[in-house]
């Protein structure tokens, strides 16, 4: 397996520490003018999701890991995995257990592609894209004219995300949801 | 994630503004005292021997000449003008320093050097403050030697800490298999980096003088309190270092064992060895005169000037963009 040394460190980089898959968020290189350098550096273990901060003195190595980003298509759950195909046209699948799916379960949508992190060749983690469209399956019936008032109520989505909507909302609406922020963004189409 | 080549400079206009304004500052602090504006080369024969530092190597190939090094100073050069009678002399030049990248740093660099014949280093002290606070108008720095501001701000005595009790106070930064194998002045630059640095120059500007005698480079040493001490400077404001000086060594003898030495810790750190700059020895064997010398980070000038946190805030075109 490949090495970085710490001239090649920078944020984004996936490295082995203490045997967990790691990425660089920060590289500081801090340097007294005649004396020996340093890199402090943050990372998160891409297994707790837990940021650590390291020194290394310059010169010393990390081990790459072997992490991959890929697209792939969410196919279905069979209640214990699930199930990812590669955007590619292999049609390969990989089965994601519930760690790895973590939150985005919420975002799921058959068909929808996601962001699937692969570690040593399996699913270490899945992200949604930044906006998805989903379905109102469940609010309080709407309010007409009710359009340029503030106020808002809860709506259940498609895939059982509960997210806040104006009050002029109702069943069968199609969302677009930001991810990151769990926020309603706008409608996209009237039923 | 995009492959497309990025042109724009990092610097705004009026960041370039204040680099072309500092430098008209600088160039007419000097000529009012009567200092010598010099150019020496950018791309020498020779690196240099110390430990810490990495030249760029370049592949020159003319006239028999092959090999060399862009400068990580113009030290020598500079000392080979005074050597000849030049007499006090002032140079802005871009220096090398490989491996170097950072928020404070870039391998490329502006370095206004100086060198101030029959003055001290508390001399020289007084006129970067003369410089540095006339062009920022700060407050005039206070002065604390190394052993005070270790002590003080650390909590342990430099001078005297065991090995075992330093390996200790740097086990909070790296662990003990990383440990292994540092010097003392390694330990001692992990301790003066991540705690004693960022608290220096916080309130006032501040000269952190009188270096333990491993830390010399090309300073003289003296005795003081019983211990060797070296004749050097470095200036900090907001923790960031700006300068680094030298009351210098002029003893051509100690200079030769300093290269030795020098060359004898790269090899301990796994590092290939220097050639020793014979030009610059020669120097010294026809005589430096009494100076002091200090090389002053105009790019960390400038940050402090426009109050960047980063130093491509600074620079038109930083590694990445070069």
């Amino acid at each position: 397996m490949a090495s970085y040394s710490t001239n090649e460190f920078r944020g984004g980089l996936k490295v082995l520490l203490d045997g967990d898959p790691c990425i660089i968020l920060e590289n500081e290189f801090v340097k007294p003018g005649k004396g020996q350098a340093f890199n402090r550096v943050r990372l998160r273990n891409l297994m707790s999701n837990r940021v650590w901060e390291r020194t290394f003195k310059s010169g010393e190595t990390l081990e790459a890991a072997d992490v991959m980003d890929q697209d792939m298509e969410y196919l279905y759950t069979d209640g214990e995995f699930w199930h990812f195909m590669l955007t590619d046209g292999s049609f390969e699948q990989y089965p994601a257990d519930a760690k790895a799916v973590g939150d985005t379960v919420k975002w799921l949508k058959e068909q929808d592609v996601y962001t699937v992190t692969l570690y040593n060749g399996a699913p270490l983690s899945v992200t949604p894209p930044n906006f998805v469209e989903l379905e109102v399956v469940d609010t309080d019936p709407g309010m007409k004219g009710d359009t340029a008032q503030g106020g808002s109520k809860p709506a259940t989505l498609s895939t059982g995300a509960v997210v806040s909507v104006p009050l002029f909302i109702v069943i069968g609406e199609v969302l677009k949801v930001d991810t990151r922020s769990g926020e309603y963004v706008n409608r996209v189409k009237s039923s | 994630m995009t492959d497309q080549p990025v042109w724009r400079p990092t610097a705004s206009r009026e960041h370039l503004k204040s680099r072309a304004q500092q430098l008209a500052y600088v160039r007419g602090f000097f000529a009012e005292r009567g200092v010598l504006e010099v150019e020496t080369p950018v791309l020498g024969r020779h690196g240099v021997t110390d430990v810490n530092l990495e030249g760029v190597a370049a592949s020159v190939d003319a006239g028999g000449v092959s090999g060399g090094w862009l400068q990580t100073s113009p030290e020598y050069h500079m000392k080979r003008l005074l050597a000849a009678g030049s007499g006090s002399i002032f140079q802005v030049a871009r220096v090398f320093r490989n491996g170097e990248l950072g928020r404070r740093h870039n391998p490329e660099f502006s370095m206004l050097e100086w060198y101030q014949v029959g003055l001290n280093d508390m001399a020289l002290m007084a006129e970067v403050s003369d410089l540095v606070c006339g062009w920022l108008d700060c407050e005039r720095p206070d002065i604390l030697n190394y052993r005070d501001a270790v002590r003080v701000i650390a909590g342990f005595d430099p001078m005297t800490i065991s090995r075992h009790d330093l390996y200790q106070v740097c086990e909070q930064w790296l662990e003990p298999e990383q440990l292994a194998g540092m010097s003392r002045d390694d330990c001692l630059d992990l301790v003066m980096s991540f705690r004693v640095e960022p608290e220096l120059g916080q309130k006032r500007p501040v000269f952190i003088t009188r270096y333990p005698e491993s830390q010399a480079a090309l300073a003289r040493v003296t005795s003081e309190d019983g211990y060797s001490v070296a004749h050097r400077f470095e200036l900090y404001i907001n923790g960031l270092e700006l300068c680094n000086g030298y009351w210098e060594l002029t003893d051509p003898a100690e200079q030769r064992k300093r290269f030795v030495e020098d060359n004898r810790r790269r090899q301990a750190a796994g590092k290939p060895k220097m050639a020793v700059d014979q030009a610059f020895l020669a120097a010294l064997d026809a005589g430096l005169p009494e100076c002091s010398g200090v090389a002053l980070g105009l790019d960390r000038l400038l940050m402090l000037k426009t109050g960047a946190a980063r130093i491509e805030e600074v620079l038109a075109f930083p590694i990445e963009r070069a």
